[in-house]
């Protein structure tokens, strides 16, 4: 029998297995290759994380969770994340909604930019923040003790020993800058894709800007919105470079979860640095079990929509 | 013109341009702009040669060669692997399918200190992976192929997640025709499937590669600080800035800051070319 045959008689599975699927052993071969692949490269180092953490036992993996620095680098990054998800929130709502709603030239470029920061290396991202608040820097420049240009200023930031670099608004400001599309690129497809005629349709029925965005525009973006803040939240959470540069790791002061394993690890201390990292191990699990479930629930969503 | 007049009588039926493009651009001005506008700033305080001298120092040129070596072998190997596993997840049904899905996105979820220390400890000589591999006389941690580790590690996920979509809205047909014709599988493979994913390979392998350079928090774990041997440009400019050098790392931040751009520009042609591939074969 010709494959053209097969089709005609079986429009599905059965007799396509030949000319348009692989044999039995080429599937399992490949299955094969990809879980080993995964295996070695993903679900190993998660078991390592655990299995470290706890090398000295729970009474180890509590001490070092209970330590006072470690304390201080988990309420630095709480606060962080706090200020920098929801910016970057209302942002990436402000940027998709111009974008997707409306027509003006530039669009593409002001796209790439949204992009940027993604393209740039964390330790670079770091470092034009101390390029401007810096002593080295501008703000350094302007605010120069012997010639200020902004005398005031300068007073007044030196009586209240106001810092930026190597104190917690670097902290902020570097966080900020590595989840900055984030949100937007979640959300900005996503509404392009859903179009205008709904809101529009608000409109002629009456409603004010308001209300068409919190009860059209906001149900329909729900769960790309909570994917985005969930991904900008873990990268919040876990930045590395870029906080390290603005830090200046002075510890139980502007030390971060990621900078305080770091410390840890410098100091031999390998258990309590995997016990920190445990933390961050597995946060990023809650975020791949939130995914997974977003994706599902937008999955049904879709099918209900489509359904209708 | 009389379009240009409808679409802008359209468009004022919905308000709030004006407040979230001036927002959008105000944020993106004061958060991205201004601050990398330092970094050419700074750069404009260096003359030529002073800036010539610092970015073809022989450590940074050693560290340029490391850092796109092993970027391009990390992008390249997972372009393979990435391609099966994207493969396997469209194609096959398995048991844990869904689970291994969700933890391909475990290097995107994972924060890049956590991974770097793992993959130390993991490729350490009395590490889980590092003591079978020691007999055979291969060193990871340490050593180059350490980085080319971390590497590979962080950039599975855009091979997987940039071939996944294309993959799932290929055409059946398309194969069907190709079979009913007498292509054996892999000649449809090859000469039908692989084409089509061809814009979206190179787009992954783009999008991985460039996020390599630039990477630092697992790469410093494993990599060492071996001057000339092991350490990558990210490293360099964090060196020079731990002396307060700031006018030699921001000689090598801006060399790193081209290159970024560069790639950017080539992986928005690149999805430009997937997208356009896709709509016609829709059409």
């Amino acid at each position: 029998m010709t494959p053209a045959a097969t089709t005609f008689h079986t429009p599905h599975r059965v007799g396509h297995r030949r000319s348009t699927s692989e044999p039995p052993a080429v599937r399992r071969l490949l299955i094969g290759i990809a879980l080993a692949f995964m295996a070695l490269f993903l679900v190993l180092p998660l078991v390592c994380v655990f299995s470290q953490a706890f090398a000295k036992g729970i009474g180890f993996y509590f001490k070092t969770l209970n330590d006072p620095l470690a304390w201080s680098a988990i309420k630095l990054t709480l606060t962080a994340a706090a200020i920098a998800v929801p910016l970057n929130c209302v942002f990436g709502v402000a940027a998709a909604w111009a974008i997707a709603k409306f027509d003006f030239r530039g669009k593409n470029i002001l796209l790439t930019l949204i992009d940027l920061p993604f393209s740039i290396s964390p330790v670079i991202s770091g470092f034009i923040y101390v390029l401007v608040f810096g002593a080295q820097g501008w703000l350094g420049l302007w605010l120069n003790a012997d010639n200020p240009s902004f005398p005031a200023l300068a007073n007044w930031l030196n009586d209240h020993n106001f810092k930026i670099i190597f104190a917690v608004p670097g902290i902020v400001l570097a966080t900020i800058f590595v989840t900055f599309p984030f949100v937007a690129r979640e959300l900005i497809p996503l509404m392009q894709a859903q179009g205008r005629t709904e809101e529009e349709a608000a409109r002629v029925l009456g409603a004010s800007g308001w209300q068409t965005f919190w009860r059209v525009t906001l149900p329909n973006i729900k769960w790309g919105l909570i994917y985005g803040v969930i991904l900008c939240n873990a990268r919040a959470m876990g930045e590395f470079g870029a906080v390290s540069v603005v830090s200046g790791k002075i510890r139980g002061q502007t030390n971060t979860i990621p900078l305080h394993i770091e410390a840890l690890y410098d100091d031999y201390n390998f258990t309590g640095a995997f016990a920190v990292a445990s933390l961050l191990a597995f946060l990023a699990l809650i975020t791949l079990g939130l995914k997974t479930w977003v994706e599902y629930k937008n999955a049904r969503l879709n099918e209900t929509e489509i359904s209708q | 013109m009389a379009s240009q007049l409808f679409r802008s009588k359209k468009n004022s039926v919905l308000p709030g341009f004006r407040l979230t493009l001036g927002f959008t651009l105000f944020y993106l001005g004061l958060i991205v702009l201004i601050p990398l506008a330092a970094v050419f700033w700074k750069t404009s305080t260096l003359t030529w040669s002073e800036f010539w001298h610092t970015v073809t120092m022989p450590t940074a040129m050693a560290s340029y060669r490391l850092t796109f070596g092993a970027s391009f072998c990390a992008a390249l190997v997972n372009a393979v692997f990435g391609l099966i596993v994207a493969w396997v997840l469209v194609r096959y049904e398995f048991f844990g399918k869904k689970i291994v899905d969700s933890l391909v996105d475990l290097p995107f979820a994972l924060p890049t200190a956590v991974a770097g220390i793992t993959l130390a400890a993991l490729y350490s000589d009395h590490g889980w992976i590092g003591q079978l591999l020691t007999p055979l006389g291969i060193k990871v941690a340490n050593t180059q192929i350490g980085i080319f580790i971390a590497l590979t590690f962080i950039g599975l996920p855009f091979i997987v997640r940039t071939v996944q979509p294309i993959l799932e809205d290929l055409d059946p047909e398309l194969e069907e025709a190709a079979a009913s014709l007498g292509a054996n599988r892999w000649q449809v493979f090859w000469r039908v499937i692989l084409p089509m994913l061809t814009p979206a390979l190179l787009t992954g392998f783009a999008l991985a590669f460039a996020r390599a350079l630039g990477e630092y928090g697992s790469v410093i774990f494993i990599a060492g600080n071996k001057p000339m041997l092991t350490q990558i440009t990210p490293l360099i400019i964090m060196q020079e800035l731990d002396m307060f050098d700031y006018p030699k790392a921001t000689a090598i931040a801006v060399v790193m800051l081209v290159v970024s751009f560069v790639l950017l520009l080539t992986i928005n042609v690149l999805q430009w070319w997937t997208n356009r591939y896709n709509t016609t074969n829709l059409a």
